[in-house]
């Protein structure tokens, strides 16, 4: 038996129908053809999957689509402004935090969601937010300084 | 069986459900991640409990806390009342899974999941909570110690929903810790933890609570650890003693994440850690949450 649900993704609603087991990552991917989230581990270890869900991130293999029926989803398509990429994405580039690229989606989300809830991280807190989320090409001292830059310049706008 | 979902606005729709079959999933950070896992299949009747109204609040009143099942993690650690006077719990949410996991994962499904790892089943058990129970015929109110009946087991009958937590409030002097060994800094599971409540006054130690996590089929309390600290100075000696009855009192098992003999021997170790912390904090000391870090290397003896 399929249920059907509204799924707001980057600001577009889409209708779908969907078995009730189908992970938000599935839904997503497949049947709304957004494939920048990654599947790595799926089962929340790795955090390529992560998403923002009404603003928080969620490791999106190991969450229900139908749970988000009406929530606001965040992926890291909805990051850019048109071809303009968001300071974290440029910040990634600028210094070489990506390399496969396979964790950068999640990587970008997962620091999102860190500036948002602390402006001023110490590096410190850059490397524990982002410990759920692995790299492979050991890109970690490119991203830490990537996110840590991008809030340093919001600070002093 | 086809599969069903639904999404419960209330206490009586989820009921209901409950009553025809259905069991519940709130974030879905151990029943999605278990069924991804191998551990138990997703059930085929599904029944979303995180949207019902008034479940999602943390209450103080006179004798201590009320829990909601829906309070999350991350509400846990950004508490004021929480971090001041429940520290032990703070400690142990801001070290489940990842924000990912914290912002979503709720209170209620960590307790009935019923994990002998759980970070925050030995902050509640040393506070004495008890889950609060609501079915169709009623609701009752059940201790943790008795909740808890063996790994991923619980008391409760599968019509039944936790709606929420009550947690006593400590007395006066009374300072908490949770430590944990890790060898990640997020989304890990418990090595080993240990969990210590204590009181104090200017003649010394007059209350202690410590309980294992991960070294037992429960999180269970070790009452020869407290009775190490209780009426003592709160000096080395005691501690050491309570660190060793501590490790006494556990029968941990060998799995992926540690050998039994390993875990034998951080018990005491991580016992120790965590009754410095809460020793510290109960004379006034700032010990930054979560304890896990901050004690990292005993730095705080």
């Amino acid at each position: 038996m399929t249920v059907p649900a509204v799924l707001h993704v980057n600001g577009a609603s889409h209708e779908v129908e969907l078995d009730p087991h189908t992970s938000l990552l599935d839904a997503v991917r497949d049947v709304i053809g957004l494939t920048g989230s990654k599947e790595g581990c799926d089962d929340s270890e790795c955090g390529a999957c992560m998403m923002l869900l009404d603003g928080k991130p969620v490791n999106s293999c190991s969450y229900l689509a139908l749970q988000a029926d009406g929530r606001e989803v965040t992926t890291v398509e909805g990051l850019a402004d048109g071809d303009e990429l968001a300071p974290l994405q440029r910040a990634f580039l600028e210094h070489g935090g990506v390399q496969c690229g396979f964790c950068t989606p999640g990587m970008l989300i997962s620091a999102t969601a860190l500036l948002r809830t602390n402006p001023d991280p110490s590096e410190d807190d850059v490397r524990i937010a982002l410990s759920g989320n692995l790299c492979r090409c050991t890109g970690y001292g490119g991203i830490v300084g990537a996110v840590r830059d991008v809030a340093q310049a919001r600070r002093s706008v | 069986m086809t599969r069903s979902f639904t999404s419960a606005a209330t206490i009586e729709d989820a009921l209901t459900a409950l009553g025809s079959g259905a069991r519940p999933v709130a974030g879905g950070t151990d029943l999605v991640v278990g069924a991804r896992q191998g551990k138990a299949p997703l059930p085929d009747a599904i029944v979303a409990i995180d949207r019902i109204e008034g479940l999602a609040a943390i209450d103080e009143h006179g004798v201590g806390l009320r829990l909601g099942a829906l309070v999350t993690h991350e509400d846990i650690v950004m508490s004021a009342v929480i971090r001041a006077r429940f520290t032990a719990l703070a400690d142990a949410s801001a070290i489940v899974g990842s924000h990912a996991t914290r912002a979503h994962g709720t209170i209620g499904g960590n307790v009935m999941n019923a994990s002998p790892a759980m970070d925050t089943g030995g902050p509640l058990l040393c506070f004495g909570a008890s889950a609060i129970l609501r079915s169709g015929s009623g609701e009752r109110t059940v201790p943790l110690e008795e909740l808890w009946t063996g790994p991923g087991s619980t008391d409760a009958r599968p019509d039944e929903l936790l709606v929420g937590l009550d947690v006593p409030a400590p007395t006066d002097g009374t300072g908490s810790a949770y430590v944990r060994l890790e060898y990640r800094r997020q989304m890990e599971i418990a090595i080993v933890g240990a969990t210590a409540v204590v009181s104090v006054d200017a003649g010394g130690v007059t209350d202690a609570r410590v309980a294992i996590t991960a070294l037992a089929p429960t999180i269970r309390r070790v009452p020869e650890a407290e009775a190490a600290l209780v009426g003592s100075d709160g000096g080395d000696e005691p501690i050491a003693a309570a660190a060793r009855a501590a490790a006494a009192g556990s029968s941990p098992i060998t799995d992926v994440r540690g050998s039994a003999e390993y875990r034998s021997a951080m018990a005491e170790v991580i016992a120790g850690r965590a009754i410095v912390a809460a020793l510290a904090r109960a004379r006034g000391e700032q010990i930054a949450i979560p304890a896990s870090a901050a004690t990292r290397g005993g730095a705080t003896r």
